[in-house]
């Protein structure tokens, strides 16, 4: 062992120098379906032995043209489509898209409605957010923090399944409104959820947060200044790490979010231990609101009354010409949509969730460009892994969360 | 807070006849200028001390196939977090002439965002350090965003659009 420098702190060996190999670079590559990158998409590093000297990325693997399909489909079915975007939160996409929408039609969601999407929302970025730091911990080779988390993802997609029928790919809530009101069993699941998502939650912290090695696997990997984040277009935990409180639910309110009571987790030094702790803290954070909605969910309708985007009742269909009416040309796509230009943007599990809709009056979107926030962050990775060594670049791609389906879209 | 009122008028103290089109859909200002002064106003907005619009947030482009000599557009959304701010700016190019300069110096994130509207429309980005498809295959010999290129197969003769509601 005497012969071995060891990196003062680092307690790893210090590169020997070996003159004839200096300067010879291997190309590495990792993906496009490699375990570790937990999506479709290459990364072709140059490696000076272990450390990256650079590196370039392919993507567009699992590119579907969303945005084309989008010009040819009336607005309740491209819903569908951004289930498929960010499939970690499906929710979130669904219900921002949805917004996108009612911005454009004038429509006001009644409140019991917003505070319901608020609640489901809320648990999709939990959802996001458990698989993200779950993922951080086996990349890093503690499986049993993962293992804890899945059974409490499992009952958050219990209760989706509760309130819309699906699990994965939500397609949750209607143009004006949910599609249904919240069941007592949907309720009951809730509240069960409330009371047993802490204590794995806190399991999860106590094995992670001052975890000796997992902290020297995790500081100072991959840190990026705010400054360089911003100029890269970070939103969401990956900014906030860096020390930015950019939070769209705090600065352009949607759905009663100002309703709500809650602090924003900012980080200093945009690392990955940086990234994984303001996850967990956000995931507190959005526990505290589904509570707050759960207990002052208000009474009333939940669905706008917006006879023309949202279908009847069925049993209305039956009796009444107007309903049958309605719900003939709903779903044969035929409602015009006003001439118009919006952008909404939702705070998405990974950052700001933009949705540019541009329509001609017509039935379908003339244009619909999605702000998808992996696509724009996810150039920083070289930047964020050079010098570092390949497993470093493992944990800081499952640190951003890239997302494949939300990268591509 | 800003307000649209103050960028607009600071805008065209600055830019004159080179900015035009203001418009307010559901309260975003939104403004057009032309190809030559595009990165003077992204710059000048990133810079100016009162404005600090320094957060590039999205980048696409549009297709108007119908509007002789302005047939694309290129649309900037930009966001001051300090004053939260929103503002959209416009640039319309000609299809026989589609160029224009690039925003990487400015914003890295403009990187990819100008790739993906080259891969979709065409548009060149003038300066661009690496201007080439990033979500189609590199073989692509067509620009699918582009209006002319309808989703399904036009010969096809079995579905008849118009009972189909589209």
């Amino acid at each position: 062992m005497a012969d071995i420098d060891l990196i003062p702190q680092k307690n790893v060996p210090a590169r020997i120098g070996q003159p004839e190999l200096v300067g010879e670079l291997t190309t590495l590559n990792l993906g496009p379906t490699h375990p570790a990158t937990h999506g479709i998409f290459q990364n072709i590093l140059q490696m000076d032995g272990e450390t990256i000297v650079s590196g370039e990325q392919t993507i567009g693997y699992i590119h579907r043209a969303f945005e084309k399909i989008a010009e040819r489909r009336p607005f309740y079915q491209i819903t569908t489509l951004t289930d498929r975007m960010n499939y970690c939160s499906s929710p979130i996409n669904n219900f921002g898209w949805l917004m996108t929408v009612e911005k454009l039609l004038g429509v006001e969601v009644p409140k019991r409605a917003q505070y319901i999407r608020v609640i489901m929302m809320e648990l999709a970025r939990i959802s996001d957010h458990l698989i993200c730091n779950g993922i951080l911990g086996v990349d890093s080779g503690a499986y049993s923090g993962f293992l804890y988390l899945m059974q409490k993802r499992e009952e958050i997609y219990e209760i989706y399944e509760e309130v819309c029928g699906a699990r994965l790919t939500t397609n949750m809530g209607r143009l004006g409104g949910m599609e249904r009101d919240l069941s007592n069993e949907a309720i009951r699941k809730l509240r069960e959820f409330i009371k047993t998502f802490p204590p794995v939650l806190r399991e999860f912290e106590n094995l992670f947060n001052r975890n000796r090695i997992f902290m020297d696997r995790t500081i100072n990997v991959g840190p990026i200044t705010a400054e360089r984040a911003l100029s890269y277009g970070f939103t969401g935990p990956n900014l906030r790490a860096a020390g930015v409180d950019y939070d769209v639910r705090v600065m352009n309110p949607y759905s009663s979010y100002e309703d709500f009571e809650f602090s924003i987790p900012v980080g200093q030094s945009g690392d990955t231990y940086d990234r994984f702790m303001v996850r967990g803290e956000e995931m507190w954070q959005s526990f505290g609101i589904v509570q707050q909605a759960l207990e002052n969910l208000p009474e009333g309708p939940y669905y706008a009354d917006a006879p023309e985007y949202y279908l009847p009742p069925k049993k209305e269909v039956y009796r009444n010409m107007e309903a049958l009416i309605y719900h003939f040309k709903i779903v044969m796509g035929e409602i015009d949509a006003p001439v118009g230009e919006v952008y909404h943007a939702v705070e998405g599990g990974n950052g700001e969730l933009g949705f540019y809709l541009i329509s001609d009056g017509g039935r379908t979107p003339y244009r619909l460009h999605f702000r998808r926030p992996s696509f724009i962050y996810y150039q920083a990775y070289p930047e964020m892994c050079k010098g570092g060594t390949l497993s470093d670049a493992i944990l800081i791609m499952s640190s951003l969360n890239v997302i494949a389906g939300e990268l591509d879209a | 807070m800003l307000s649209n009122q103050e960028v607009a008028e600071e805008l065209v103290k600055k830019f004159g006849d080179d900015v035009y089109d203001f418009e307010e859909p559901y309260g975003l200002l939104t403004l057009t200028t032309t190809r030559e002064q595009i990165l003077p106003m992204l710059n000048y907005l990133f810079h100016s001390e009162k404005f600090r619009i320094n957060f590039l947030t999205d980048l696409t482009g549009i297709h108007y196939p119908d509007e002789p000599g302005r047939e694309f557009a290129v649309v900037y959304h930009l966001h001051s977090l300090t004053q939260n701010f929103r503002v959209r700016i416009k640039v319309f190019l000609a299809e026989a002439d589609l160029h224009i300069p690039t925003a990487t110096e400015l914003y890295n994130c403009a990187n990819w965002m100008e790739r993906e509207t080259y891969d979709f429309f065409g548009i060149i980005f003038d300066g661009h350090p690496n201007l080439t498809r990033i979500l189609n295959i590199e073989e692509m010999d067509y620009f699918p965003m582009r209006r002319q290129y309808p989703l399904e197969d036009a010969t096809r003769e079995d579905k008849i659009d118009a009972l189909f509601g589209r």
